[in-house]
């Protein structure tokens, strides 16, 4: 997405003169139909984008006093609960993903490059077991002795973080892998090394700064999707905003659209992060899974 | 490796005791192949091919409808910042998927929802009356639409950016008409790309389970029913359950298996 269009016009300069006279007035009708109709298609595309939130806009005006579905959401205390959690959540996520992604994609990189195609793999794995199936295999799994999770709260947390790392591996590898292509890993970790840096210190204070705008955006990219996520949460009985959601949307009538335009909004915000974060940034992710 | 490891057991283990699961008989604890052999019984074959409909119909849609915008802003002539407009809009849209998405779509087309009342008002027709309703298969579709189009979009505008002017000129020097172009040099290199996007798009339709949740929870789509089956045993067959889930998981390995190998192929003229 970096090369934003528009190649070096290679044609002679000759050839163009030769050209252009006859071509050129048949060549610009064509153009205004043809451009008639991509405006057209683009239109279609924008009211297929705004409508919905119009209808959830219109819907969430209609409470009355003026405004009363959005500071009535902003008032409940729950609304809160279910924000604050799901966002503690995803910052946890970001750290444990980003804890075991980038050592190993390093690793990978510099010591191990035959086994690239069984990272790769395992990182596709989630798009094959999608969240559905992937926490009904947890509950089953560890809703039992010997490893019995779900009986407890923390239990049941770890295995919802779980389960959110799992699902930003396939995106934040990707991001953290070209990111680590950039880069030329092998002389950086050998000019550290001489300069007698660890590990740890080559991890944190040489790769790390280097992969800023692919952790960035896999992080933003992560809080977008925690903070909406409805499945895992809702089976792991977690009081998490998307169930929080889904709950009022069953019961209140105005205060639904409100809460659904400010979950809009938080995507919005995230994606407008990851947009501004180096525009032709290497590693820039901005699609997750199936919902 | 923690990442091997954490995989393992997160992952990889849970979805290896759904597989044998699948192959125990939930009543005696003997090893059986009836939870397969009951997948065909009248509600899991239907929720299959309810599921598959919507997928497949949600992703040659949006794949159609996405390239064509997507093709709109990068070639259709359009004013430049059009394209950046639209590439976060389709950032937004694919990743809003889920609970808020199905409400919004409840407040637009819903009974008492904005359009179907302005339709009302404007045409004197009523879309309930005349037989449409959300919370149905044709509803899942619509909402399924609004980020299966903007994913395509995303996929496919680097492809349309790898075009590259040469091989228009090129084949315009050699006297091709626009159709000659399309058929012959674009479409071609474009093949592979459109293919695999279309086939991501499936399996993102197919593996959702919020949105249609949400919209029309006694939906008879695989993901509902598991969903069903996992907070009351409604097929009353834990292991015909466990089937279920393997039944999605085939599906969705098939899927991404032919992605990959048609992203291979896509890459080959798409190498800066």
């Amino acid at each position: 997405m970096s090369n934003m269009g528009g190649g070096v016009n290679t044609v002679h300069p000759e050839a163009a003169n030769l050209v252009a006279p006859a071509g050129a007035p048949e060549q610009r009708r064509r153009w205004s139909i043809g451009r008639l109709w991509w405006w057209f298609v683009f239109i279609v595309g924008i009211l297929y984008f705004f409508l919905p939130l119009l209808g959830a806009l219109l819907f969430s005006l209609k409470a009355v006093p003026f405004g009363a579905a959005f500071t009535n959401s902003l008032a409940d205390p729950l609304f809160a609960q279910g924000l604050a959690y799901s966002f503690v959540a995803g910052v946890i996520t970001i750290i444990v993903s980003v804890g075991i992604i980038v050592p190993t994609a390093f690793w990978v990189r510099l010591k191990l490059p035959r086994w690239r195609p069984i990272i790769s793999f395992i990182t596709l794995l989630p798009f094959v077991v999608p969240p559905i199936i992937l926490v009904f295999g947890l509950i089953k799994t560890f809703g039992a002795p010997p490893f019995p999770l779900t009986f407890t709260d923390f239990g049941s947390n770890v295995l919802l973080i779980a389960a959110y790392v799992i699902l930003s591996f396939p995106y934040m590898y990707r991001a953290v892998d070209t990111g680590l292509g950039a880069i030329d890993v092998q002389v950086l970790t050998e000019a550290s090394q001489s300069l007698g840096a660890g590990w740890i210190r080559l991890l944190w204070q040489v790769i790390l700064p280097n992969l800023r705008v692919a952790l960035l955006s896999g992080a933003f990219l992560t809080l977008a999707i925690v903070v909406g996520e409805f499945t895992i949460a809702n089976y792991l009985a977690r009081p998490a905003f998307g169930p929080y959601l889904s709950l009022l949307g069953g019961n209140k009538a105005y205060e639904p659209a409100a809460v659904s335009l400010i979950s809009f909004g938080l995507t919005w915000l995230a994606m407008g992060a990851i947009s501004l974060i180096g525009r032709t940034g290497q590693g820039r992710v901005s699609v997750a899974g199936a919902r | 490796m923690p990442f091997l490891a954490f995989s393992l057991a997160f992952m990889i283990i849970p979805t290896f005791y759904l597989v044998v699961g699948s192959f125990v008989d939930s009543k005696t604890g003997a090893p059986t192949l009836q939870n397969y052999i009951d997948l065909g019984g009248d509600t899991t074959r239907e929720a299959y091919l309810n599921s598959i409909e919507i997928s497949l119909v949600t992703a040659i849609g949006g794949a159609v409808f996405g390239f064509l915008l997507a093709f709109a802003v990068i070639s259709g002539g359009l004013p430049r910042w059009i394209r950046g407009a639209l590439m976060t809009f389709s950032g937004v849209a694919s990743n809003f998927a889920g609970i808020p998405l199905a409400l919004a779509f409840i407040f637009t087309l819903g009974r008492l929802g904005f359009l179907t009342v302005l339709i009302t008002s404007v045409f004197g027709v009523n879309l309930y009356q005349g037989g449409f309703t959300l919370y149905s298969k044709v509803g899942i579709e619509l909402a399924y639409m609004y980020f299966q189009f903007p994913l395509m979009v995303l996929i496919i505008a680097p492809a349309i950016d790898g075009l590259r002017r040469d091989w228009r000129e090129a084949s315009e020097n050699m006297g091709a008409s626009t159709f000659q172009y399309w058929r012959y040099v674009a479409l071609p290199i474009l093949t592979p790309s459109i293919l695999g996007a279309t086939i991501l798009l499936f399996g993102n339709a197919f593996g959702a389970q919020a949105t249609a949740y949400q919209l029309y929870p006694l939906a008879n789509i695989v993901p509902v029913v598991i969903g069903r089956q996992l907070s009351g045993d409604v097929l009353h067959n834990p292991g015909l359950g466990f089937a279920l889930a393997m039944g999605m998981v085939v599906i969705m390995g098939i899927t991404i298996f032919l992605y990959t190998i048609l992203q291979r192929r896509s890459e080959r003229w798409l190498r800066r």
